[in-house]
């Protein structure tokens, strides 16, 4: 079971690596911005399997958090930008 | 244990959709095919992992914890997909006119 899990936390990471090359590569600020989010919901997927496979529930409170604070950074973006302010 | 079974099934196909959405990301061609592969990719595979994780729970609290957990994400997600489409449409006009 722990093991299985680990190999999904893996696939998870590896997931995450593929949104940093859309980072690196990615022509528009939008899309980069994408990539954020993808890593927000990347990383909250993580912290909730992490929470079984370490047996600590206090991980969920965190994931609570950054689900909370990957939607923070993407509004901050657009008002941003609506501004003209980039 | 057969709980076990579907709960890693669950987690499983989660990650399976989390990949595909990162595909979705790098192969497509334009911004908002982009976004329209990672919203809803990732919608559904974080709500199939936390389906996965509530099944495994020990206590009722942490199933309101991930219950929350999906609930913010699924409303943040929605909400951040219209933001990005409004402002790559409203790039575009800018830029064509």
């Amino acid at each position: 079971m722990i093991t299985a899990l680990s190999i999904i936390l893996i696939v998870l990471l590896v997931s995450i690596l593929g949104g940093l090359i859309r980072v690196l590569r990615g022509p528009e600020p939008a899309e980069r911005m994408l990539a954020a989010q993808l890593f927000g919901t990347a990383s909250v997927a993580m912290l909730l399997i992490l929470s079984r496979v370490m047996a600590m529930p206090a991980l969920l409170d965190v994931a609570l958090v950054f689900a909370l604070l990957a939607a923070v950074t993407l509004v901050c973006f657009v008002v941003l930008a609506a501004k003209g302010g980039r | 244990m057969l709980l076990d079974l579907l709960a890693l099934a669950l987690i499983a196909v989660g990650a399976f959709f989390f990949v595909a959405g990162t595909i979705g990301l790098l192969r497509f061609p334009d911004t908002l095919c982009r976004l329209h592969a990672l919203t809803k990719a990732d919608g559904l595979g974080l709500g199939l992992t936390c389906l996965g994780v509530a099944l495994l729970a020990g206590t009722a609290g942490e199933v309101v914890r991930i219950v929350l957990i999906w609930f913010f994400v699924a409303t943040s997600s929605a909400v951040c997909g219209h933001l990005i489409a409004r402002h790559v449409r409203r790039a575009a006009n800018a830029g064509g006119r």
